[in-house]
């Protein structure tokens, strides 16, 4: 036991001060660079790839990400040779074809990669999954005791509790939500959209098909919920909506399961704060059984144009950046790790949740990223009351088409 | 100046002007003219963590060829300039046939992305633009009449907002406004509306950053004037002083027309930078009441799915209305050239 924990303080020691234990990864030469997203898990992969002896191993991580990684895996050879990418980045990293089927390295060297976290299109291998996302219910349990109401399960509940937490006084504000114009906005409506039961596209083909009951539905959903957020709800993202439950003024919301971590701890906010927020299953609505979310997974791809070498020594690096080597008492609960020795903590119940509930996973289709940016771009008037959810649906629909025949999707 | 040695001496601007104005210039403008390839969409069966399913992939092996001969895409012509996201000649055309009155045909013209940039950033332009030259011009002034002592620390701080980096300078007055932020309280103490929300309002968006764009430019044309308000001619205000002219007198018939170049060379730049604004609408989050050009480039770019045609045309468009907006003014500096 001593000696257990003794290892345990030396490597979270190691990944502290940067410098992990070196490990032998199978290669002793080759390029590995590393691009992806910055938050707490990815970083702890990124070192574990690094810890690879005798690599020379790089990595650009930043929020910036999906706007540099194409473009820095399309020379030849590749700046990137992996990128870390989840279910919505990795279709354009497919679409520009600058990504390598891995069936030979997983045939080599990869056999002991659970089935289920290998990413496949048609048969072939695209990338390596480590971790599991999803939004769920995110609450303050000391208001809902105040008005004496249940845990919401649907968003008709959120609707009623927020109600009566604004009539009782315990907020004005009750619900939050990242409803930021652009990705944000855009990604709320796709959870509420799923919600409902919504198909984006005719089945088959790059026809949108958003303007339709389930549609309006969804917006006049989205713009209820409005009405009990913070005015500024259209300028907030995950992290100013989670700044305003840290401040005490939001008892609601849809969050991410990556970020009710820091929720959580002790810093940021009061204790009466951080003691009495908890995870719950995500919502449903409109009678639905299908919860309003979507499923995410993060994982990682290798470059197209390199060579087979530094595509082995990449791929040998990142296996080592998601084994179980990596896991300690701090990454622990960093996130839902799809890793051998994982051990979920109470914060991860909202993903397992949206898991076991069979949640849709986001859709991973080449010109969803279009119809993505169409949404963000089209629904703040709505919810401003400019214009007419009918009117919003045809602007989405029209901005969408527009994108899509330019891009060569429609013709 | 010899030939020979003009030639020499302008080479290493022409040179860099090439490269870095002209070179760009005709990549976007070929660019725009070009979409991608049709392509080839396939159903599959796409299978992770969360079970299998049906999805569709693109098929890169069908048009690999084709990718390969003309790696632009195929040529298109002015189709994305025509689109829905740029100029939408048909939506306005159907716009015009069913709006019964110029208010219902003006809002549908808003709907549209191009347009509704268009109103945000000539009104910007034309707002930002005057009221920059007329602060610089009464800073300047009051700068330059104060005591020596105090002058160089008036002049640092006058600066300041020019001297922030644009995008921290609106992050700051970002936070101010806020709801929950200093001068957001005060306007909501002011109007006695608890609910009263800068950030939430289509109108106070547009007043917020248009006092933002004056706030940090009004240093550029402060400095300038400043400049200029040493080498007025002390003699003539002299004289004039003698002749019995008030300061508001001196100013109007001696300072004025003295600083009118200048002006002219302010205008030309401001009139430039406002019509690119596009930092505000970023560290103000106002993407949802005021869209400019810039950002509509930087939107298509920043999609998961980069669209650089539409990005290249955008461009292209900026250019023209850029050229439109200054053609006054260079005709201007071209006919007082000539008269020299």
């Amino acid at each position: 036991m001593y000696s257990w924990k003794n290892f345990a303080a030396t490597t979270a020691f190691a990944v502290l001060s940067g410098t992990t234990a070196m490990a032998s990864c199978g290669v002793d030469a080759g390029r590995v660079s590393i691009v992806g997203n910055e938050f707490p898990a990815i970083q702890t992969v990124a070192a574990g790839a690094a810890a690879c002896e005798g690599l020379d191993v790089k990595s650009n991580l930043t929020a910036d990400h999906q706007q540099i990684n194409v473009a820095g895996m399309s020379g030849d050879p590749a700046e990137y040779t992996t990128a870390i990418i989840a279910n919505s980045s990795v279709v354009a990293l497919i679409n520009e074809d600058v990504v390598r089927p891995l069936d030979e390295l997983v045939a080599a060297h990869g056999a002991d990669i659970p089935k289920n976290q290998l990413i496949t299109i048609d048969g072939k291998i695209y990338a390596v999954a480590f971790m599991a996302n999803a939004q769920t219910l995110t609450y303050r349990a000391d208001a809902l005791e105040k008005i004496g109401m249940d845990v919401p399960a649907t968003y008709e509940d959120m609707l009623a509790a927020a109600e009566k937490m604004r009539s009782m006084g315990v907020a004005e504000n009750p619900i939050g939500g990242a409803y930021k114009a652009g990705w944000n906005l855009a990604q709320e409506f796709v959870n509420m959209y799923i919600g409902h039961g919504g198909e984006f596209f005719k089945p088959g083909s790059a026809e949108v098909s958003v303007n339709n009951a389930q549609g309006a539905a969804t917006l006049e959903m989205m713009k209820s919920l409005t009405a009990y957020m913070n005015p500024d709800y259209l300028t907030h993202d995950s992290n100013a909506t989670n700044a305003e439950v840290e401040a005490g003024n939001v008892m609601m919301l849809n969050m991410w399961g990556s970020r009710a971590g820091s929720l959580m701890d002790d810093e940021g906010a009061e204790a009466m704060v951080y003691e009495n927020i908890k995870v719950g299953a995500p919502l449903t609505v409109a009678g639905g059984s299908m919860p309003a979310t979507t499923l995410w997974w993060d994982g990682w791809s290798i470059a197209k144009n390199i060579s087979d070498a530094d595509a082995e020594a990449t791929f040998l690096a990142m296996k080592n950046g998601i084994s179980p080597s990596i896991l300690n008492d701090e990454t622990m609960s960093q996130a839902v790790w799809m890793i051998d020795g994982y051990t979920p903590a109470p914060v991860n119940d909202g993903v397992f949740a949206a898991i076991s509930m069979q949640a849709e996973p986001y859709p991973m289709l080449p010109f969803m990223g279009l119809l993505h940016t169409a949404l963000g771009d089209n629904i703040a008037d709505f919810l401003q009351g400019k214009e007419s959810a009918e009117q919003a649906l045809m602007d989405i629909e029209a901005a969408y088409t527009a994108a899509a025949k330019e891009k060569g999707f429609l013709q | 100046m010899k030939h020979k040695t003009f030639f020499w001496f302008v080479l290493p601007s022409a040179l860099a002007m090439l490269l870095f104005i002209f070179l760009p210039m005709v990549s976007i403008v070929i660019q725009s003219l070009h979409v991608s390839h049709e392509q080839v969409i396939v159903e599959v069966e796409s299978c992770g963590p969360f079970g299998c399913r049906q999805s569709t992939t693109i098929d890169q092996e069908a048009t690999e060829a084709l990718r390969a001969a003309k790696p632009l895409g195929q040529f298109a012509g002015l189709t994305t300039y025509l689109d829905r996201g740029h100029l939408a000649v048909n939506e306005v055309g159907q716009a015009w046939d069913a709006s019964q009155s110029w208010r219902a045909f003006g809002a549908s013209m808003l709907n549209l992305p191009f347009y509704k940039a268009m109103a945000f950033t000539l009104t910007f332009t034309f707002v930002v633009t005057p009221l920059v030259i007329i602060f610089g011009f009464l800073i300047a002034v009051a700068v330059n009449s104060a005591t020596k002592v105090i002058r160089g620390q008036l002049i640092f701080v006058s600066l300041l907002p020019m001297m922030i980096t644009p995008l921290v300078g609106a992050l700051i007055l970002f936070w101010m406004v806020d709801a929950r932020g200093i001068v957001g309280s005060l306007l909501q103490d002011i109007s006695g509306d608890p609910n009263l929300s800068i950030k939430a309002s289509t109108p106070l968006m547009w007043i917020m950053l248009m006092v933002y764009g004056v706030w940090h430019s009004a240093p550029f044309a402060f400095i300038v004037y400043y400049a200029g308000l040493q080498t007025v001619n002390t003699e003539t205000l002299e004289a004039a002083m003698i002749d019995g002219a008030t300061r508001a007198q001196r100013i109007r018939y001696v300072v004025v027309p003295h600083l009118l170049p200048l002006t002219t060379f302010i205008a030309l730049m401001q009139l430039m930078d406002n019509f690119r604004v596009f930092e505000p609408i970023i560290s103000f989050s106002a993407s949802a009441h005021a869209t400019s050009l810039s950002w509509a480039i930087f939107n298509d770019l920043g999609g998961e799915t980069r669209q650089l045609s539409s990005a290249a045309a955008t461009s292209v468009l900026t250019v023209i209305g850029i050229t439109i907006l200054l053609t006054p003014v260079l005709i201007r500096t071209w006919r007082d050239f000539g008269r020299k």
